[in-house]
């Protein structure tokens, strides 16, 4: 089995969609953005999504089941104040959000990690969230010329224009040019 | 369950272990991250992972979900005991979040967390701040994710 983060030696068209799950031969589409597409400064805002009480409720039986995710009454006696979604929810929704937005659309190799999430207000159901995208940085990796590292900010906004999640991350990015300029 | 009073920097929490099944890894990625790395195992197995891996914010929820179910159980062992329960969180937020090495199906995680610092919140007196370093190590002894998460903890009450 090839092991992970393998650098990506097949340098063919299709070698280089198969290292990024496009595999050209069966019917998927060919990834449009690559690392060299990525320019700092841009924002883009994606959504808008209706979040509800079930899905809250839903996470939080699943991934966090804490009193104040699961139950109005309980939640009201929290320091929350009242129900909201698992902080851990709003980052897999930011993530949903990102994908639907360009990552499944992009030459994307994942994320080695996230350098801050800060969850400044509590996600109440029946908020109709957007996710502000912003592109911070990127920079070419040191080690494998096959791609390179955007570093975004990503924002939950409600219908107030509120941060109520931010993160800061880079994502790993397959480049259209292995080794060529950034 | 513990009050901000009774942690201690170096304390160390075992949460316990899952397994990550294929359909669990599919399961989440098709409603929060569906690359296609995490949801197809023959495009997976073509990609820079080798195989169908679990989306990182699924091996980060599954640390929630295990450090959520041995807090139940310290409350409902305290509250046997008729002891005082102590609130904790919301957490704040987190930093440092570390994605090591894929979780691939069929990957157990052993979940821990190391308490690195205590203080007394300035904004609310009633509550400490824990800040903790949470991991999962695979069945090979790697760590595979890495985070570190601030969390109000109440304040015993003859204490503050």
């Amino acid at each position: 089995m090839t092991r992970a983060y393998q650098t990506v030696t097949d340098n063919t068209e299709k070698g280089l969609y198969a290292a990024v799950g496009f595999a050209n031969d069966s019917g998927m589409p060919e990834p449009k953005l690559y690392f060299e597409d990525f320019e700092p400064g841009t924002v883009a805002v994606y959504g808008p999504r209706l979040v509800t009480r079930e899905e809250i409720i839903a996470f939080a039986a699943e991934f966090d089941p804490q009193p104040m995710h699961l139950d109005e009454a309980a939640a009201s006696a929290t320091l929350l104040g009242g129900l909201g979604a698992s902080g851990w929810h709003t980052c897999a929704l930011i993530m949903r959000m990102i994908c639907d937005g360009f990552v499944l659309e992009s030459a994307s190799m994942g994320s080695p990690g996230v350098d801050e999430v800060r969850w400044l207000k509590p996600l109440r159901p029946g908020t109709q969230v957007r996710l502000r995208a912003t592109v911070l940085d990127k920079r070419a990796s040191n080690s494998r010329p096959d791609r390179g590292f955007v570093s975004y900010l990503f924002e939950m906004i409600d219908e107030t224009d509120a941060v109520l999640t931010a993160i800061t991350t880079p994502l790993m990015v397959l480049r259209r040019v292995p080794g060529g300029a950034a | 369950m513990s009050f901000f009073e009774d942690i201690r920097v170096g304390d160390v929490i075992e949460l316990g272990r899952y397994t990550f099944g294929p359909d669990d890894i599919k399961s989440f990625a098709h409603r929060f991250d569906p690359q296609r790395f995490h949801v197809d195992e023959e495009e997976a197995a073509r990609s820079h992972f080798g195989a169908l891996c679990a989306s990182g914010w699924h091996t980060a929820s599954m640390w929630m979900r295990l450090a959520a179910d041995k807090r139940r159980r310290e409350m409902d062992a305290a509250r046997a005991r008729g002891e005082a329960l102590a609130q904790w969180g919301p957490a704040l937020g987190f930093r440092e979040l570390k994605w090591l090495k894929p979780v691939y199906a069929g990957d157990t995680i052993a979940y821990r967390a190391e308490v690195l610092e205590t203080r007394v919140s300035n904004s609310r007196p009633k509550t400490g701040l824990v800040v903790s370093l949470a991991t999962g190590d695979n069945q090979k002894g790697e760590r595979v994710v890495s985070f570190v998460s601030t969390v109000f903890v109440q304040r015993r009450p003859d204490m503050r």
